[in-house]
């Protein structure tokens, strides 16, 4: 049979959406949904993500800008309110705290007298991805696989429905993965959560476990070899399962996968001719029929702008629609079946990611990978690689680095004649969560409260699982940011390698000029000039900061690196004690415009003057403008991607300060 | 600090050192890390303004193949030695990229401190090229920061004697390695490595491998006649352990040092070492050899500092 007779059902279609509050997202998610979406996918705030309240300290600025507050069981019913629980497929980006939303939704399911195994959906819950790319980490590696294993024990003993894992290559590839490394890092961490679960819930057959779990996938724009770097994928997997896990039911085998495709290739440049790419990414999960994706989620075309409305997200679905609606490509069998082309490039990928995934093995595994750096710098490595290949013209970006001659953009000039075509959160937002988390507590059964809290912490102590006791600690009215702090009571916190230390760069001869002014300008100063590089605020997505840090050792700077969430006043703490000449900040959260005047205080505040003060960041015009009135030095937004120039930049602006240029 | 304003009297910057002001030690290691000429009468002035740092303190090197958690124990050991009721600087000193003169300096990202606590501060440092795994502003560093500070911690990579430069400007050397590799144990076989004064495993959370290392390392220092020499495991990931041992060791040894004795050998064998790394074997057998030069530093006024004696060495050489 060639043709289908009946067409195949289309994939779930969704929008990674959420923000403000959990009143203003539920009305965000009815309305995509009356648009024909079919799923849902929650993003969180970083706050939420990271296991603190609205009102802690560090969510300052934070609240409900990447994402939705959700603190505790009335923001879920909030969330949820009038869309049903037993139909809906809810995909949620949620990692450190992925057991306490997944029991929020639990406790809210069992309130609504659904039932927790009616429940569908997905907690991302991949952890080690975190440590290498998206930074929303809590405690360290140890702890939080055990947090893991006893989210997906529990799952799938009690909502059986659940995807309570997505393995996310998705991230990997972000931090500049090769489909090579991809593949191969992601099934290292399969290999640590699986020996994991296997040993934590003394599970003798994995049938059932391996039925549920799924991943999430990333596509870029080369989608022919997308298509077999999915096929190899699907191959490998199911050989680990076979092999190693003793799995043979050919339905527990399959390669599930939900995907985003690439948001980070998107340019701000001439941005519309994103629309094309996110068309063409999206052919590559989806022509092929073997290992198409399960559920698809896009991002929108001014993505790289900053925040998009919900008419960019529609555009987005749209989409998805006309593909999967309009063609034909769901009546077919799988289309590459029988070519040679894709079936030798497959094997070629799969060969190399199964090397890679044994080198893994030999030095101890994924997590001591994570501990060592290793797979951290080898994503750097290979990051640094794809950005001077676009520095330098060998990979061609359209609008970027070739044919970047435009007429003026109809779709960015504002009727307003102000923000432009993003979404700008109202600032009323975090003070009325704030307030919202104050009267939750003042109205619970503190008995209630403090039982609950006493036993997570004696329980998880103990290595008892965590899902019962905060599904208990939920339904008493726990706040997240009360889960969070009883958990880092008992777990510990941790802080990822950086991997910018062991990472090398290709011979660049590029440099060589701003390494000359750089070594000079240092000879004038008496000392080598010393550059500060953190990034304020919660967000955890560190790749662009670990680039600048890299460049800029390459330049001749010396760097001290201070990585990702740190407070204003450590960041003012580091420029004294560190005698630096010039402070950059990465802020991509979208809360530069509270971030950044607080770094520019606290710097004040400690006496260091003299000392410029860079951002580099997701930061429309606007506000750009208004930070350099502020006083910030120089706004760098993903337009300026030719980092040596940067870094001839950087210099300058350290010379000026010094009366020197 | 606009480079146009009036230098800062070295007076008022020595007593901003001695009461541990962040801002003023800053200073003062901007200035000893200053490499051009006019700046030199200025830090031999601030130098000798700071005499030799506190008597009583104690300067304690953690030196140690790259990645096994040096940078996490000093974070560790500088809280409780605050809980003790002790001050703390840390000098943190990593290596310069040959090719482009610069420097990643990721110690300090793994090094706890708290803005509101001004006595416990945390400086970077990279080696610029020099040899021997110390910065050549390493030596006038721990002097500042030794002054302003009852603890001064510098934490270096390096395994093996050449790269271990680091024992001449600390009273006790600690050695750190991890569990499973087994370097240190080699290297102290072969000799290549000098029993270091304390040897400290990391990662004892990971349980056996750790314990085996300890084994391993107590048995080599037995066997190299140095039974004194304690050996103490550590985790820095919750729960802590072997912490508050280490310190209790680190006091110990300190206990049984004469500070100022030690403290004046380590310079006249600094001296020698940078003499020789300058001038060669040649330039030590115009000394008329090792055994010479060491008599004759031996001689030399308790007071004199590495360059002082360095230049002394140099002007012996030419005379001899
Ligand atoms: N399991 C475990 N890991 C640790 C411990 N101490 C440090 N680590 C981890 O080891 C890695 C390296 O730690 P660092 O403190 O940066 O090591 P370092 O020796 O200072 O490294 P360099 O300065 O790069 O030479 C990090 O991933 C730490 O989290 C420990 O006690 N137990
Ligand atoms: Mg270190």
């Amino acid at each position: 049979m060639i043709e289908r007779a009946v067409p195949e059902r289309p994939w779930i279609m969704r929008t990674y959406s959420g923000h403000s509050s959990a009143q203003a997202s539920n009305s965000l998610y009815r309305a995509n949904l009356a648009k024909g979406q079919t799923g849902l996918s929650i993003a969180f705030d970083l706050p939420t993500q990271l296991g603190y309240d609205p009102d802690h300290r560090l969510a300052r600025g934070e609240v409900g800008k990447v994402g939705v507050p959700v603190s505790h069981l009335g923001d879920m019913r909030a969330l949820m309110d009038g869309i049903p629980l037993e139909t809906m497929n809810t995909s949620m980006t949620i990692n450190a705290t992925a057991p306490w939303l997944f029991a929020l939704y639990i406790a809210l399911a069992e309130e609504r007298g659904v039932g927790a195994r009616a429940l569908q959906g997905t907690t991302q819950n991949d952890i080690v991805k975190e440590y290498l790319s998206r930074g929303t980490y809590i405690f360290p590696p140890a702890q939080s696989l055990k947090l893991t294993s006893d989210t997906i024990v529990y799952a799938v003993r009690n909502v059986p429905s659940w995807n309570p894992i997505n393995f996310c290559s998705y991230h990997l590839q972000e931090a500049g993965a090769t489909p090579v490394q991809e593949i191969a890092y992601t099934l290292g961490t399969c290999i640590a959560v699986l020996d994991a679960v296997r040993a934590a819930g003394k599970i003798e057959d994995m049938t059932a476990t391996f039925g549920r779990l799924s991943f999430f996938v990333n596509a870029g724009m080369r989608f022919v070899e997308e298509v077999c770097k999915l096929r190899a994928f699907a191959l490998l997997w199911e050989r680990l399962g076979r092999d190693r896990y003793g799995v043979t039911d050919p339905k527990a085998l399959r390669f599930r996968y939900g995907v985003q495709v690439n948001s980070l290739g998107l340019t701000a440049a001439q941005p519309e001719n994103n629309v094309y790419r996110i068309l063409l990414e999206t052919l590559g999960v989806t022509l092929s029929k073997d290992v198409r994706a399960r559920a698809v989620q896009l991002p929108a075309w001014n993505e790289a702008l900053g925040l998009p409305r919900p008419w960019d997200q529609q555009w987005s679905l749209r989409c998805q629609q006309v593909l999967a609606y309009e063609t034909d490509l769901l009546e077919y069998d799988d289309i590459f079946e029988g070519s040679r082309v894709v079936a030798e490039k497959t094997r070629s990928i799969a060969g190399a990611a199964w090397g890679e995934v044994e080198q893994v093995e030999r030095l101890g595994g994924a997590v001591a990978c994570v501990q060592s750096g290793y797979i951290k710098e080898r994503l750097v490595e290979s990051n640094a690689l794809r950005i001077s290949q676009i520095e330098q013209g060998t990979r061609k970006v359209v609008g970027v680095n070739c044919y970047t001659e435009t007429a003026p953009s109809p779709l960015l000039a504002s009727p307003d004649g102000g923000a432009g075509a993003i979404l700008t959160v109202d600032p009323a937002a975090e003070a009325a969560q704030v307030d919202a988390v104050r009267a939750w507590r003042k109205k619970r059964d503190e008995g209630a409260v403090r039982r609950t809290l006493d036993a997570l912490r004696a329980g998880v102590g103990r290595g008892e699982n965590v899902m019962p006791l905060s599904i208990a600690a939920a339904k008493a009215g726990v706040t997240t940011g009360e889960w969070g702090a009883a958990l880092r009571d008992v777990l510990g916190e941790f802080r990822a390698p950086t991997g910018v230390g062991g990472a090398t760069i290709g011979r660049d001869e590029s440099i060589e000029p701003v390494r000359a002014k750089v070594r000079a300008l240092g000879e004038r100063l008496g000392r080598n000039v010393k550059l500060l590089i953190g990034k304020p605020g919660l967000d955890g997505h560190s790749n662009g900061a670990e680039q600048i840090a890299l460049r800029a050792r390459d330049a001749g700077f010396e760097v001290v690196y201070q990585g990702i969430r740190v407070t204003p006043a450590q960041l003012a703490q580091s420029a004294v004690e560190e005698g630096v000449h010039l402070v950059g900040l990465s802020v991509l959260s979208g809360s530069h415009n509270d971030l950044v005047p607080e770094v520019l205080d606290a710097l004040r505040k400690a006496g260091v003057t003299n000392v410029p003060v860079v951002v580099g960041g997701i930061i429309p015009e606007a506000d750009a403008r208004a930070l350099e009135a502020r006083g910030v030095a120089r706004v760098y937004t993903p337009k300026d991607f030719a980092l040596g120039s940067i870094m001839d930049d950087l210099a300058e602006l350290v010379m000026r300060a010094h009366g020197l240029s | 600090m606009g480079s146009a304003d009036p230098p800062e009297p070295v007076e008022a910057l020595a007593a901003g050192v001695r009461a541990g002001s962040r801002a003023a030690v800053a200073r003062a290691l901007n200035l000893v890390e200053d490499r051009r000429a006019q700046s030199r009468p200025r830090i031999a002035e601030l130098l000798r303004a700071l005499g030799g740092g506190k008597p009583d303190g104690h300067r304690v090197g953690f030196t140690g193949p790259p990645g096994v958690g040096k940078s996490t124990l000093v974070s560790a050991l500088g809280g409780e030695l605050r809980r003790r009721g002790s001050t703390v600087g840390v000098l943190a000193v990593d290596p310069s990229s040959k090719r482009s003169g610069g420097a990643l300096l990721g110690d300090r990202v793994r090094i706890e401190t708290r803005p509101e606590d001004e006595g416990l501060f945390v400086r970077s440092l990279a080696t610029a090229g020099e040899l021997g795994g110390l910065a050549r502003a390493a030596p006038a560093s721990v002097l500042v920061l030794a002054a302003a500070f009852d603890r001064v911690l510098v934490e270096t990579v390096g395994v093996g004697q050449s790269e271990t430069d680091v024992e001449y400007v600390v009273d006790t050397v600690v050695f750190v390695v991890q569990p499973g590799s087994g370097d240190a144990l080699q290297f102290l076989k072969a000799g290549i490595m000098e029993v270091p004064d304390v040897l400290v495993v990391t990662k004892a959370d990971l349980g056996r491998v750790a314990q085996r290392a300890m084994a391993d390392l107590q048995a080599a220092v037995r066997a190299l006649g140095s039974r004194e020499t304690p050996v103490v495991a550590v985790s820095c990931v919750a729960p802590p352990q072997g912490i508050e041992a280490l310190v209790d060791a680190l006091e110990c040894h300190r206990a049984g040092l004469d500070l100022t004795a030690r403290r004046l050998a380590s310079r006249r064998r600094h001296a020698l070492a940078d003499f020789a790394t300058e001038h060669g074997e040649r330039g030590v057998r115009a000394l008329g050899g090792r055994r010479a030069a060491e008599r004759w530093l031996g001689e030399q006024a308790p007071g004199l500092d590495v360059p002082a004696l360095v230049q002394g060495l140099q002007e012996q050489a030419t005379e001899g």
